[in-house]
């Protein structure tokens, strides 16, 4: 069997010192040589494993062919994010995972061929586009992440007259202010929204739905349905003592800073930001291992990962841990924060930690952490960063009560509609909660389409 | 984009923005603000929604040219625009008949005393005002301060108009003559609300304050402007601005604001660079 392509990558030496896409697409010819490698399975397992159903080896014999742009079509047929997905989707759990080839030797590189596709597309830009003149009733999209997008695209493609509100200056969700410039380069995620709009979408940014405009004012400004896509946002902390020292940040804060505001080009770039030599980050999932490599970039000297069980539990995809590894990240396995000391100025200073090691399987499967003794020791830092997750932020719900939502703020929907206790409301993405992926917020965009689409028929 | 539709000098280094904002004045109550960013440089910064006019579209900011970002919109004339402008946001503060609220303000807090004062007064409560600031010529909207009090005293730092000296002052003796005093409501610099609450909590009288900390989003989304009110972590941007001063951690407050000190000297200082050389 031919051996699997992997996309060669920016050194690791080189890469520290820039924000540069670490990960260098396909060439032509490594496009094609996995290409070949696949099997076009009749009963396309590969397929059952994608959340949005992308007709996978269709587009990978259309690529053989060397006709991308049809390849590129049949893609967003399926999926309107194709160059986003292709990089940040977890392809090694889903794709991938079930593709034929992976039972004996490695799966066909399915995410980085759905890259390629995507990248050529984009530099073809050859076609012609013409903005649809949709004249279907008024749908409102809240928030415009991943599954507002998906939304708001699969409903003008409908002929819908669709309107994307966003509360941030700028469209994208976690997309734009959280997956950093080095794993999702910000030119890309413009470059698919800018396709959106083609679609007739109409982006209004600046606006905070619950505030600037309530779910009452969009029934009255005409809206016939509304989708609710505003992710999950709030920052969770450890509630520690010395957590608002200065130089502690949640991961939200120092993403936002250091991506939506750009504060890596400061003071060009009107936002500051903290670095310091030493870094710790509490977490280890994909929030984690982004909050240390851009704390890296931006100068540390020493970033570490602080976490409570050990390599095998960490949440993040692999690909990122083992990037991380190779930036020099050091991996605090088995430690648990549990006090931040700062100096007499307000500074933090040290992290506090306690040694874990591991028990019996907890509720969720995973083997229960606990604290060994006697065993804290602190470690010396400038900035810590807080990434143990976020949840849903309650804003919405807290400014329309009639919207239910369970006792952790998500947003209650049914489980086939997507529709919420408001008839006519519908939501999905993190903000009902689930598995808090791109491509998982997009298949819950389309289920949602797909429902409002069938409401404004009846 | 948020186009300004008329701006005055109301002192040194301070002026007032009429600012075009359908939406916003739509919504706005007193306690409100907004987050305004000027350029595509530049960066967010929270403002309180001085007064709006519903049927005009407009609102009302203040602002102090303290540091890079609030000189960059000071900068700005009549007929530009706010790059983005986003609000209202932030829990109103509750206008309800309660009896004789005394209003604080020192130096720029006239900005979110003021319509607090206004529709308190409305709402038919007598308002006794005392208004702190530098000096006479630093003090802003007298008149419109004076227009919505039944009483107003004045401090200054040197005396040029009222008393010579600290707000607090005029508050502490003022409590001490008069037991009909219900609310105090007091807006400042953080080492004021501090001192006013040290004052009100002598003499047991609630005491709202409006807390100033970092922020970014003003959504709920960073965690950064987190304050510790009752010992408990509330985000100042969604669960305030306004608080029960004699809960607020003034000490960590004040600590946190002091964050950025060394990136803003230097922002300011390519700020005023980059002026020169235009
Ligand atoms: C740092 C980071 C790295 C990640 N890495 C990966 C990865 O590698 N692979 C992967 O698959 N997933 C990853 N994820 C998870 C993934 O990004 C999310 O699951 C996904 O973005 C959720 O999409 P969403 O549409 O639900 O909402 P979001 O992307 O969260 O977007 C919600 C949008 O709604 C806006 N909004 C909120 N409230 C309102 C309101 N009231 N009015 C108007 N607008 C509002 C917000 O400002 C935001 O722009 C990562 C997440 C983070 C934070
Ligand atoms: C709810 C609220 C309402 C406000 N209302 C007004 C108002 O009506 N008029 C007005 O002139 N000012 C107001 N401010 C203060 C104003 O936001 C700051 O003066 C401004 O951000 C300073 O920015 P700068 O770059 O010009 O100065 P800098 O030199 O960067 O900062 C000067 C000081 O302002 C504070 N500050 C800096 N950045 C921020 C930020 N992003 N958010 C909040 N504070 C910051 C810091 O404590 C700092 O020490 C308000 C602040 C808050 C939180
Ligand atoms: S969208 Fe994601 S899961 Fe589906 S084929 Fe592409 S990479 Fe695989
Ligand atoms: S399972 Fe693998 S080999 Fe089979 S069609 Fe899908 S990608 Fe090709
Ligand atoms: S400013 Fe970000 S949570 Fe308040
Ligand atoms: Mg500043």
């Amino acid at each position: 069997m031919a051996k699997r392509q992997t996309m060669t990558k920016q050194s690791s030496e080189k890469r520290i010192n820039n924000f540069n896409e670490v990960a260098n697409g396909f060439t032509k010819e490594e496009a094609m040589l996995e290409a070949k490698r696949c099997l076009q399975c009749k009963n396309k397992p590969c397929v059952d494993g994608c959340p949005v159903e992308v007709p996978i080896p269709e587009f990978i014999d259309q690529v053989l062919e060397e006709d991308f742009s049809k390849a590129s079509d049949t893609i967003k047929a399926k999926n309107a994010l194709p160059a986003i997905c292709g990089r940040v989707c977890p392809q090694e759990e889903q794709c991938e995972a079930e593709c034929i080839l992976g039972k004996k030797g490695e799966p066909v590189a399915i995410g980085a061929l759905e890259r390629f596709v995507a990248d050529e597309e984009s530099n073809e830009k050859a076609k012609v586009k013409v903005s649809n003149k949709n004249s279907g009733a008024k749908v409102a999209i809240v928030g415009s992440g991943p599954s507002g997008l998906t939304a708001a695209a699969d409903l003008a493609k409908l002929g819908y007259q669709v309107t994307l509100f966003e509360a941030l200056s700028e469209p994208g969700g976690v997309l734009r202010y959280g997956i950093p410039e080095f794993r999702l380069p910000k030119s890309i995620v413009t470059e698919e929204i800018e396709h959106i709009k083609e679609l007739g979408v109409e982006v209004q940014a600046n606006v905070l739905i619950g505030s600037t405009l309530s779910i009452e004012d969009l029934w009255e400004k005409g809206y016939k349905a509304i989708f609710v896509g505003t992710g999950a946002g709030l920052p969770y902390f450890l509630s520690l003592p010395g957590e608002n020292l200065n130089g502690v940040y949640s991961s939200n804060e120092f993403l936002t800073r250091a991506n939506l505001m750009k504060a890596y080009k400061f003071p060009e770039y009107k936002t500051p930001i903290t670095v310091g030599d030493k870094v710790a980050v509490v977490g280890a999932g994909n929030v984690a291992m982004d909050s240390a490599r851009t704390a890296l970039r931006l100068g540390a000297e020493e970033v570490s990962i602080v976490y409570r069980r050990s390599r095998n539990e960490m949440p993040a995809r692999e690909e990122e841990i083992e990037n991380a590894e190779e930036e020099r990240i050091d991996l605090k396995l088995l430690r648990n924060p549990t006090r931040i000391i700062g100096n007499d100025e307000g500074w933090v200073e040290e992290l506090e930690c306690v040694k874990m090691e591991l028990g019996e399987p907890d509720s969720s499967g995973r083997p229960r952490p606990i604290p060994i003794e006697n065993s804290e020791f602190t470690i010396p830092v400038d900035v810590v960063i807080i990434a143990i997750g976020q949840g849903p932020n309650p804003l919405l719900p807290k400014k329309t009560p009639e919207l239910e939502t369970t006792k952790w703020d998500n947003i209650i929907v049914d489980d086939d509609t997507y529709q919420t206790s408001i008839s006519g409301v519908f939501a999905g993405g993190d903000v009902i909660g689930g598995s808090a992926t791109v491509i998982a917020a997009m298949g819950d965009g389309r289920q949602a389409a797909k429902s409002i689409h069938k409401y404004l028929q009846e | 984009m948020a186009k300004i539709l008329d701006k005055r000098d109301l002192a040194p280094e301070i002026d007032l923005f009429t600012i075009d904002a359908p939406l916003v004045a739509q919504k706005a109550q007193p306690g409100h603000f907004v987050i305004v960013r000027a350029s595509e440089t530049g960066e967010r910064i929270p403002l309180t929604i001085v007064d709006y006019n519903r049927d005009e579209g407009t609102i009302d900011l203040v602002i102090q040219a303290v540091g890079c970002s609030t000189i960059e919109l000071c900068n700005l004339e009549q007929g530009d625009e706010f790059l983005d402008l986003l609000g209202p946001l932030g829990e109103p503060i509750e206008i309800k008949e309660i009896g004789t609220v005394v209003c604080v303000a020192g130096g720029l807090g006239v900005a979110p005393v003021y319509p607090k004062a206004k529709y308190l007064k409305e709402a038919g409560n007598k308002i006794i005002s005392i208004v702190g600031a530098q000096t006479e010529e630093m003090l802003i909207m007298k008149d419109e301060m004076e227009e919505v009090s039944d009483e107003i005293y004045f401090a200054t730092d040197d005396g040029t108009l009222g008393e010579k000296g600290f707000v607090t002052n005029i508050l502490d003796s003022l409590l001490d003559e008069r037991d009909e005093v219900d609310e105090v409501v007091a807006v400042g610099p953080a080492v004021m609300m501090k001192a006013a609450c040290e004052v009100t909590t002598e003499y047991d009288i609630d005491t709202i304050v409006s807390l100033n900390p970092i922020m970014i989003d003003g959504t709920g989304m960073c965690g950064g402007c987190r304050v510790t009110v009752d010992g408990e972590r509330l985000f100042a941007c969604v669960d305030g601005p306004a608080f029960d001063g004699h809960a607020v951690d003034f000490e960590e407050l004040m600590m946190r604001q002091s964050h950025y000190e060394d990136e803003e000297e230097e922002a300011e200082h390519k700020c005023n660079l980059d002026r020169e050389v235009e």
